[in-house]
């Protein structure tokens, strides 16, 4: 294929470096500097997609962010798919593989579209609101029909093979925009000193003047902007993010700038580059130069490929050397919409008609197309175009003074391209961000921002100011106001000379009337993307939709991947007028983040896969996966969930790792516990104010049992709490709990008590913990130790300082499986030699590691809670029949006291802890079942309680459980009822949780 | 992304180093069994959540791990003054006082 | 009320549909109504629906400060279910999900109750727990869910990350497959316009300025733009509002008004065809008929009426699905935005009466607003027109904030949504 439409000369483009591209698997050539849709056109492409609700043809209408066509699917690879990009901000590549996301068979031949052409009229804005409801049972079946249909591209089906980052910026001014305006201000703010951030969009700087050809001190515009960037660059102070889209405007200065870093070299990343980066930036003060975007105008069939904007058009011609036609026929309210045919007839190209919509026209651009010879016809509109796959020509009217109606008659005239002008929309969606409401301008035809709620300046086109001069002018004095705000000199700027031109005044027109009704006209499109037409909105007005949000929403009007840049304010005025409104009165636009679309992996940087979250290992983790063990996550920490041997079943692992637990010793790596260093004079009256038990009492060398409950009585957290010296305690927590119980002591101190002399600090990762248990834990550590460990000398519930296997050990003689133990806790970086010296002098008592799950067994044979699984919030200490935890002798009313007193509290009946012994001593009930009284009953059924842990006990050989009962401690003996998912029935007796040594005889030896 | 000044620190540091811990200024009663249900309940979980100035205790939580008071507005989210516990703040709604003593 | 049908919409082309009939009228106020509600959010319209259809009390007004379901009635993410861990609880979302069961048919307004399953995934042996706990009361209960295990769960969400790999593996699932989406606006617009249809008046842009007590009793509420209208009863349904209302009656709630951020991905071809939620690594996912990915994001912890949250909730959460659905790692995020949830302590919500006499509260909602709408309104309906709560409402009154009987959902879900 030729470039039939690409000019022999002019434009950004660099004709020596051809580009390959392939568009539904045809091939074409494009140059280095084209964007896809440029190339597109050179090559005369019309259809580039078929639209959402009615499968009309649409080709490429405008030529930036506006876009709301050219929405392709993008990726040479399954794994490198993109959905959704837009043709008019992907730049060619060589080896680019693009393809339309909508139309079968193809997007030229679409079947739908016969379906659009007669179903069309039954589609009106809702009407899947008021239809597919009979019969009821069918609905999901027309929903299966609705989603094949949905969606544009597709997302990949393998793993991205890309990676993204994220980096923190913090600067003086962050200019946003590199158009006149915005160069103007970051040179400003640059000279005086600030440190700069100034990103654009586009690959290069220089915004509106690419696309012009207006000259700046008589010399191509590009010239001045080559200048100012090669001395913004020359700052040290200054950051140039060209590619750079700044996609949000958050609170407190806090913009998100979206680097696309290799998306125009290739479709993957090459080697060690990053795809696409986040800037998180603060900035002190924000400079928008945003710029705006051209409205095009609504009328007849305005969606068939050739119809675009005029900005558009000269784009194309001036900075890509494309002319995206031959005929052309310009409609436009305003002189901006003049520059189009004049750049076009200079592109040598043949321009039908400029239709001016005003009666009168006789502004510098106007006399410029008058001189050239131009055909102007005034007070007239293009009413409606025909074609429908590329515009074959249009049909002029003459209109009243105020555009609501046609006078005269009709002419016809040949085109194949149609540009319309109905004003410039500024760009106003950052400061919307903000929360800041826009205001309606009735002299710039449009939104402007809202009052200022961050530290923010505007200058350019975003004030609708659209004239060269005026956007360099405004971006000098906003460069010049943050210098001031921020305290920094006064500089001088000299701008560059532009001919200021003489405007005539904008003409307030936003829909082209037909000649017949909007109802029965042809289609007249307002958002392309979700297929608003004006008849639409005036249905939907009509209806009684008529706040802005409720036209919006009942038509889609502005929820496209476009977010309605080009429709929103001709949505707003076609209410407005189907209300009998002024557009202020009907509402305003609000924009949300983020301005274009961002890719997730670009959201996430390198937070995924292996650094989603960090795992935490103990320092003897290599030991545990060298031996096999399953992990369990407990929070962060990756903890050892058993030690399976080859060709054991998981319960076969656990009663091996019980009973030799029972028989012998076992060994638990513990070093997960939350540990917390107390000490100061005050230390312990603390311990009794955040415990339910007393700690007065408790001497040197001892360790003690706590439960800690909020203020509303309830458990959440618990543990063994050594009193290191008599000011010094260790407090140890649930491996998950363990930062919250922290918090929880310093809030206390810091905003209740801070009279209290008391210091906390978080230990966990200070110490390794091993934990022997078994009856053979004695003669394993003396064997390793130089303390005298006999029963006599370290008593339960006592901790010592000694040595194990050479290194100083505080060793706590304490017991979660109701066998003599010892918690031998040794600093972090002896945790694996210590290990590994038990483990070695271990062998020959038969010492066996266990992991979390043998540890939850042995405890629940002993009727020992953990927190967080036996209990859920809802629990008091007494509902867990741990009153002997409770002292209300204390004299201060620690947390939880008065909580558990509360009425509900200290009811009957209240859901308590109990054990529970099936009938079937075989039969384990599954965790989570829920108890009835009555298994025949009628649901819904009152539950009684539940089942909160539940095992095998090989020990007992026997199923054992832990769960709540209604007033179960009052109902020994009785029987309740689980039935199951698969409809059995477990019946179990509620006992004693301590089903093992109840008289805990075993850990005193 | 709020961007807030710690008091204690002395800098301004992100919202991700800090979390807030609610209403500020809600003392512990001194003597709880005093209290009646309704007295501990409304300690306990009612709260002002104001529509403009609030009064909320923050942690330092990733940074030096120390409590301190703010008042925002949550309409715009304006941090208008960090204080330390045991301050009372100075910009206020109207001539209001701020309910109950911190200690 | 003019009837829907596909066949209407093809005789009504004939006509360019030009003569569809208002869904709803623009009524001045009148100076007295029976019963006054404030808030024309979801729950607002629904109450005044029920209380039109069945409680025959057609002298109301919904009184919407902008306009009807303009609050987080159209900016959430659309999920309903009823698999929740408490009696109370369960009756309660139960209730609202038998309602939502041909709710398109008796609105005739098709609210597109999509049916399409609620996966809770169980990434840790404590979710698995609690995920078993949850099916086995709910099959008590007499509502559906089920445990799936992760290679069952691959086989029915094929996009979804099941393999090993994950930082968090799945380990299996409960599902509630009556549970689903619904179109969020469509319910609003559907119960407006039915209630409009039983004589209720739906006023808007009235915003309510004060309320008149006199005793401890409300006798009538101050419009900005209407002044004094008087009631013999006054509901207040106002979330995001509730703590401001609260404070005209004089009175303070166990409420506190926090961001909630939501986003959406660009349309694409159909990805997920159900929804897919995960507290552990907390972020939850479904696909709209457009094809927007609509992803719900966490809840900012501080107080905040600006309908804006912090950035980094939203980092957060994309982290989360991305985890759970690496293939979108190129899919690109097109929108997003803020509503304003009323949370309650216990995450379960109050239909209540109040300390002053006439004057009710259905506030505190937290995440779990939109799938509680039919229920809310139904039951609070029964609240306004019989002045005290339906038996099913009972237990949440604001008065377990006081005796402890709290219905404490977190402990249950870990994050209720």
């Amino acid at each position: 294929m030729t470039q039939h439409n690409r000019l022999t000369s002019g434009g950004r483009i660099d004709r020596s470096t051809s580009m390959t591209f392939t568009y539904n698997g045809k091939s074409y050539q494009g140059y280095k500097g084209d964007t896809l849709a440029s190339a597109m056109l050179a090559n005369g492409i019309d259809v580039v997609a078929r639209s959402f609700k009615y499968s009309r043809p649409r080709g490429i209408v405008a030529a930036g962010a506006e876009e709301p066509n050219a929405v392709l699917q993008l990726g040479a690879t399954e794994a490198t798919q993109v959905p959704n990009v837009r043709a008019t901000q992907q730049e060619l590549f060589n080896g680019l593989v693009s393809s339309s996301t909508n139309g079968w068979p193809s997007v030229d031949t679409d079947v739908m579209g016969m379906i659009g052409k007669i179903g069309g009229n039954m589609m009106p804005p809702g009407f899947y609101y008021k239809t597919f409801m009979f019969p009821e049972s069918l609905w999901e079946t027309y929903e299966s029909m609705i989603r094949k249909a949905a969606g544009m591209g597709r997302a990949p089906r393998e793993t991205d093979p890309d990676i993204y980052d994220s980096i923190n910026q913090h600067c003086d001014v962050m200019v946003v925009g590199a158009g006149p305006a915005g160069l103007a201000a970051a040179l400003t703010a640059a000279r005086g000193g600030a440190r700069v951030i100034i990103a654009d969009e586009q690959n290069e700087f220089g915004g509106s003047l690419l696309n012009s050809s207006e000259p700046l001190d008589g010399k191509p515009a590009a010239d001045w902007v080559h200048d100012v960037v090669q001395e913004l660059r020359a700052f040290e102070n200054v950051t140039l993010l060209p590619r750079s889209t700044v996609n949000g405007f958050h609170d407190h200065n806090f913009l998100t700038v979206h680097e696309r870093r290799t998306d125009h070299l290739a479709d993957i990343a090459p080697a060690k580059m990053v795809r696409q980066r986040m800037h998180r930036v603060r900035a002190k003060w924000v400079i928008l130069a945003t710029g705006a975007h051209e409205r095009p105008l609504v009328y007849a069939n305005n969606d068939v490929p050739g119809c675009m904007i005029t900005g558009a058009v000269s784009a194309y011609i001036n900075r890509y050397g494309v002319v995206p036609g031959n005929d052309l026929v310009v409609m436009t309210t305003n002189d901006y919409g003049y520059q189009a045919a004049l750049d076009w007839a200079a592109a040598g190209r043949k321009v039908v008609a400029i239709v001016d919509t005003r009666s009168v026209a006789n502004g510098d651009r106007v006399e410029a197309a008058r001189q050239r010879g131009l055909t102007i016809i005034t007070g007239s509109a293009v009413i409606e175009v025909q074609g429908s796959k590329r515009v074959t020509g249009v049909s002029v009217a003459a209109l009243n003074a105020s555009g609501t109606q046609i006078v005269g008659s009709v002419t016809k005239l040949k085109a194949d391209t149609v540009a319309s002008s109905g004003g410039w929309s500024p760009v106003i969606h950052l400061s919307c961000h903000t929360g800041s409401r826009p205001v309606w301008s009735d002299a710039v035809v449009g939104f402007l921002p809202g009052p200022t709620l961050q530290k923010q300046l505007t200058a350019g086109g975003i004030n609708g100011q659209y004239e060269t001069a005026n956007a360099l002018q405004e971006g000098l004095e906003a460069g010049q106001q943050a210098l001031a705000k921020l305290g920094l000199p006064d500089v001088e700027l000299v701008l560059p000379k532009v001919k200021t031109l003489n405007m005539a005044a904008p003409m307030s027109l936003f829909h082209v009337p037909h000649l017949k009704p909007t109802s029965q006209a042809p289609k007249q499109f307002v958002d392309y993307q979700t297929d608003v037409t004006a008849a639409g909105i005036e249905i939907a007005c009509r209806e009684g939709f008529e706040a802005i949000e409720h036209v919006k929403r009942y038509t889609a009007m502005g929820f496209g991947t476009d977010q309605g840049k080009l429709g929103n304010i001709n949505g707003m005025a076609v209410a407005a007028k189907a209300l009998n409104k002024t557009i202020p009165e009907t509402g305003t636009t609000v924009f949300r983040p983020n301005y274009t679309p961002i890719a997730f992996g670009a959201i996430i940087g390198r937070n995924c896969g292996a650094l989603f979250e960090p795992e935490r290992y103990t320092a003897m983790h290599k030991w545990h996966v060298e031996q096999g063990a399953l992990f369990e996550d407990v929070g962060q920490w990756k903890r050892p969930w058993y030690f399976p041997k080859a060709g054991e079943t998981i319960q076969q692992t656990l009663n091996r790792e019980c009973l030799a637990v029972r028989n012998a010793v076992g060994i638990l790596d513990a070093s997960t516990l939350g540990k917390i260093d107390i000490q100061g004079k005050d230390a312990r009256e603390f311990l009794g104010r955040v415990y339910s038990n007393a700690w007065a009492k408790l001497p040197v060398g001892k360790c003690r049992y706590g439960l800690m409950c909020g203020e509303d009585g309830m458990v959440f957290d618990d543990g063994v709490t050594a009193c290191l010296g008599e000011n010094h305690f260790l407090m140890t927590t649930t491996t998950g709990g363990a930062a919250h119980v922290y918090e929880w002591l310093e809030i206390y101190h810091q905003t209740e008590w801070p009279e209290l002399e008391v210091y906390f600090n978080t230990v966990t990762d200070h110490w390794s913990t091993a934990t022997i248990t078994g009856p053979n834990s004695r003669k394993l550590l003396e064997e390793l130790t130089d303390g005298d460990v006999s029963n006599e000398a370290f008593r339960f519930m006592d901790w010592q300082q000694i040595t194990v296997a050479g290194v100083p050990a505080r060793v706590f003689r304490i017991s979660f499986t109701g066998e003599l133990s010892f918690e031998i806790n040794v600093q972090a970086n002896y945790g694996m030699a210590v290990w590994e010296k038990l483990i070695e002098a271990g062998k020959k008592h038969g010492l066996t590691p266990y992991g979390t799950e043998t540890m939850h067994i042995l405890r629940a044979e002993k009727g020992f809670i953990i927190a967080g699984q036996d209990t859920d919030g809802s629990v008091h200490p007494y509902d867990l029949g741990m009153g002997w935890c409770v002292s209300n002798q204390k004299p201060f009313s620690y947390i939880g006291k008065r909580g558990m007193n509360r009425s509900d509290c200290v009811r009957e009946n209240r859901k308590q802890l109990v054990g529970l012994k099936t009938k079937n001593p075989k039969q384990v009930i599954p965790e989570g079942s829920a108890a009835v009284l009555d298994p025949n009953g009628v649901k819904p059924l009152s539950i009684e309680g539940h089942i909160s842990s539940s095992y095998w006990s090989e020990t007992l050989g026997r199923s054992i459980a832990m769960g709540f009962i209604k007033g179960g401690l009052d109902k020994m003996g009785e029987s309740v009822f689980y039935p199951l998912a698969d409809g059995t029935v477990i019946e179990a007796e509620i006992c004693s949780p301590i089903f093992f040594d109840p008289k805990g005889e075993r850990q005193n030896v | 992304m709020l961007h807030i000044y710690c008091p204690h620190c002395g800098e301004y540091r992100d919202e991700e180093e800090f979390h807030s811990v609610g209403q500020a200024h809600i003392a512990r009663p001194l003597d709880p069994e005093a209290c009646s249900d309704e007295e501990w309940g409304e300690y306990l979980f009612f709260r002002k959540n104001p529509r403009g100035l609030h009064h909320e205790l923050w942690v330092h939580s990733a940074g030096c791990r120390k409590f301190f008071n703010m008042t925002r507005d949550t309409q715009t989210y304006e941090i208008k003054e960090v204080y330390k516990i045991g301050e009372q703040p100075t910009v206020v709604v109207q001539l209001q006082a701020v309910s109950g003593a911190q200690s | 009320m003019q009837h829907y049908s596909g066949f209407g919409l093809l005789k009504h082309s004939f006509s360019h549909h030009e003569n569809w009939q208002r869904v709803w009228r623009n009524p001045t106020p009148k100076k007295k109504y029976d019963v006054i509600i404030i808030g024309g959010g979801g729950h607002g319209l629904a109450t005044a629906y029920y209380l039109a259809k069945e409680h025959g009390i057609t002298n109301v007004a919904v009184l919407e400060k902008g306009h009807l379901g303009g609050g987080n009635a159209c900016r959430n993410t659309t999920i309903v279910r009823s698999n929740y861990l408490w009696d109370e609880s369960a009756a309660l979302y139960e209730h609202s999900m038998q309602l939502w069961e041909g709710l398109s048919q008796e609105l005739n307004y098709n609210v597109m109750f999509s049916q399409r399953g609620v996966y809770h995934t169980c990434h840790t042996l404590q979710d698995m727990r609690t995920n078993e706990r949850l099916v086995a009361a709910n099959r008590l209960q007499g509502i559906d869910n089920e445990m799936v295990d992760a290679e069952q769960l691959q086989k029915e969400i094929p996009t979804l990350d099941c393999s090993k790999n994950a930082r968090y593996p799945i380990m299996g699932a409960s599902v509630q497959r009556r549970a689903g989406n619904a179109r969020h606006d469509a319910v609003a617009w559907g119960y407006a316009r039915a209630a409009d249809a039983l004589g209720v008046d739906l006023i808007q842009n009235c915003e309510v300025i004060d309320m008149e007590i006199n005793d401890g009793k409300i006798t009538g509420v101050k419009t900005k733009q209407y002044g004094m209208i008087k009631a013999d009863r006054v509901g207040c349904v106002v979330a995001g509002n509730s703590g401001v209302l609260a404070k005209m009656a004089g009175f303070e709630l166990p409420v506190e008004s926090h961001p909630l951020q939501a986003l959406v991905s660009e349309p694409i071809k159909p990805f997920l065809d159900t929804v897919v939620m995960s507290n552990h690594v907390h972020g939850y996912m479904s696909q709209s008929d457009k094809g927007d990915l609509v992803i719900g994001a966490g809840i900012d912890g501080w107080v905040g009426y600006g309908q804006r949250g912090s950035y980094g909730i939203i980092e957060h959460t994309i982290q989360a699905i991305v985890e759970l659905f690496p293939c979108t790692s190129r899919v690109r995020m097109n929108r997003q935005w803020g509503g304003i949830v009323d949370a309650c302590p216990d995450a379960s919500p109050i239909i209540s009466e109040t300390p002053i006499k006439n004057l009710f509260f259905n506030c505190g909602w937290g995440t779990g607003g939109f799938k509680g709408t039919p229920g809310s309104g139904n039951l609070f309906a029964h609240t306004l027109a019989d002045g005290k709560p339906h038996p099913i409402a009972e237990p949440f009154s604001i008065k377990r904030f006081h005796t402890g009987a709290l219905i404490d959902e977190h402990g249950a879900a870990g994050v209720a949504h």
